[in-house]
């Protein structure tokens, strides 16, 4: 018998299977099938996640690096076992880069109450772009209000783009930090991370990347990025709430003062003069979020489980999609078409405000989210009040695209 | 669980008077020669309406207007609000508030609401219309917000008040 060579089959990212993982895609809502489209918002669990979150409360649970103790010995070990992964996954050189904070938003004002009031002074400069999230903005104004520096906002082309010609003529001499969004969570726009990273090393800065929906979407690997910071929250990548990750730099790590002082975080305590343990420590006082950092190793588990190339592609198919699809609806105007975009699509319809959309859609199970999506700049600069967000997971299909558009032809009957 | 089918919700919630107010908002300007302003904010979905009024020496609400940005119910919410006023007493419009706010929370149906103030009983027929949102508590507060910063203006405070309180 001749046997040719094996041909490798790829597989199509098996949706369904995906789906069986996550407990919550099986309930209906007002009688309807759920149709979640919020994931840039947060994500939904699979078992695995929260069946270790369970574990950990049911079987393993006690305080970390404290007692001598079987149970806190374990506990530990898991709570560090969990930093081990998330470094693996965004491929940074030492797992003491991993710094655990409550969220992306804690991670953020850790920096700039850190790094920024150590290391950046009245007359200096922070650049941030015009698509930032809340989250990424107000800090440094509060940076700039207690030191005195200079914030400054790259612009954002009309179709979400952020172009980089534009981008270098915000940098200078006097720029100290690079904060922006990897991907934006209004838009969808990747952004030019690694030719902004070139841009703000070129001028002597230090460059922050937001990546709450990057990391995502896209494979990261902080290295290969060129960036400095990195931050991103657990439970938009299908982790627990309460949980967060700053990666740094070890040499910065090592230059930035503490955060906040207290229990974990100290070498020795005199009433007189007090010296920090190394970093993470230095940045984790108090009983940090033990059971969420262990949750978000098994998400991280989880991703890996997958082919998360193929998923991808499945995210991007949807993008493509649901572009094609909402274009087709009488009165609908995209937001956010920028050529290069992660599976987020903002959008406006004629005549129906976004809220009352998102009600109207609700009552067809269909979750999406209608606001300012915490970006009220940018909705100032785009002319818009609010808009309504479809943003896809994973466990997505395009059966729910179709529900989405189905369901805003029968808001227009309802609305208008 | 109960829950009313699709469409009966959601056309009592939109029916027919607050699609036209909102589509058609009327004194949807800023009163030039107002004695009072003031700005409510929804800060969960950046909802803004400015309300603006004249109340005359006799204490009467001669004028009301708004200016504002936001969803089919706050806008009708805000229209309603500016005709159901006019020529009110400052203690009926207090009392329209309330009988408003009830209406929306479910705590009263208009019969009860008429009875608290029969003085503007045509006025409470109309804004009960409103109460579609009892089935939709987030949606609530986009009813109520105009008459915030109504209650914001009356007191004089000038300022932005918010449903977050």
């Amino acid at each position: 018998m001749t046997s040719h060579p094996a041909k490798k089959i790829v597989p199509a990212f098996d949706v369904a299977k995906v789906r069986a993982d996550f407990p919550i895609l099986s309930r209906t809502v007002h009688g309807k099938p759920l149709v979640f489209l919020d994931s840039a918002a947060s994500a939904q669990k699979p078992r695995q996640v929260i069946d270790a979150v369970t574990k950990v409360y049911s079987d393993e649970y006690a305080n970390v690096h404290r007692g001598a103790y079987y149970l806190s010995e374990t506990a530990t070990a898991n709570y560090e076992a969990a930093r081990e992964k998330v470094r693996g996954f965004i491929n940074a050189k030492n797992v003491s880069e991993i710094v655990f904070t409550k969220g992306a938003t804690e991670a953020i004002n850790l920096v700039a109450a850190t790094y920024g009031r150590a290391f950046i002074k009245a007359g200096d400069e922070v650049v941030i772009t015009a698509v930032e999230h809340h989250s990424n903005i107000v800090p440094w104004q509060l940076l700039r209000d207690a030191t005195g520096c200079v914030l400054r906002i790259a612009p954002v082309s009309p179709d979400g783009s952020v172009d980089l010609a534009e981008f270098a003529k915000v940098i200078g001499p006097k720029t100290k930090l690079v904060a922006i969004a990897h991907v934006s969570n209004v838009l969808g726009t990747v952004l030019p991370v690694r030719e902004i990273a070139g841009l703000a090393h070129a001028a002597g800065a230090k460059i922050m990347l937001d990546g709450c929906q990057g990391i995502v979407h896209r494979h990261v690997d902080v290295q290969d990025l060129g960036c400095d910071f990195y931050v991103f929250s657990g439970h938009k990548l299908y982790g627990p709430t309460g949980i967060g990750v700053l990666w740094a730099r070890a040499e910065l790590l090592d230059a930035m003062p503490p955060y906040q002082g207290g229990g974990d975080m100290i070498d020795t305590v005199t009433f007189a003069k007090t010296t920090w343990a190394p970093a993470p420590a230095k940045f984790e006082a108090g009983t940090p979020p033990i059971a969420q950092a262990i949750g978000l190793g098994a998400a991280v588990d989880y991703l890996n489980s997958l082919d998360r190339v193929a998923a991808a592609d499945h995210e991007d198919a949807l993008l493509r999609y649901a572009m094609t699809r909402l274009a087709q609806v009488p009165g609908v105007r995209l937001i956010g078409t920028a050529p290069h975009k992660a599976a987020v699509q903002s959008f406006v319809m004629d005549g129906a405000h976004p809220h009352d959309l998102a009600t109207v859609l609700d009552r067809h199970g269909v979750c999406v989210r209608a606001g300012h999506h915490c970006a009220q700049p940018l909705m100032e600069i785009l002319g818009v009040s609010a808009t309504t967000r479809a943003s896809f997971g994973i466990y997505n299909t395009m059966e729910e695209v179709d529900v989405l558009v189905h369901a805003l032809i029968r808001a227009q009957e309802v609305l208008l | 669980m109960n829950v009313a089918p699709l469409n009966d919700d959601l056309r009592t919630l939109y029916q027919e008077v607050i699609l036209d107010h909102a589509k058609h908002p009327r004194n949807a300007r800023l009163v030039e020669r107002h004695t009072c302003k003031a700005q409510g904010n929804n800060p969960m979905c950046g909802d803004r309406v400015t309300v603006t009024a004249q109340v005359s020496d006799d204490g009467r609400l001669r004028d009301v207007g708004f200016e504002g940005k936001g969803c089919a119910i706050s806008i009708a919410s805000a229209s309603m609000m500016t005709e159901a006023l006019n020529g009110q007493t400052i203690a009926a419009a207090r009392r329209l508030f309330d009988a408003v706010h009830d209406l929306c929370t479910g705590k009263i149906d208009a019969d009860a609401a008429k009875a608290k103030i029969p003085e503007a009983a045509e006025s409470v027929d109309k804004l009960a219309s409103l109460s579609g949102v009892r089935q939709f508590p987030v949606r609530v507060k986009c009813a109520t917000l105009p008459w915030h910063a109504l209650m914001s203006c009356l007191d004089g405070k000038g300022q932005t008040t918010t449903t977050e309180k």
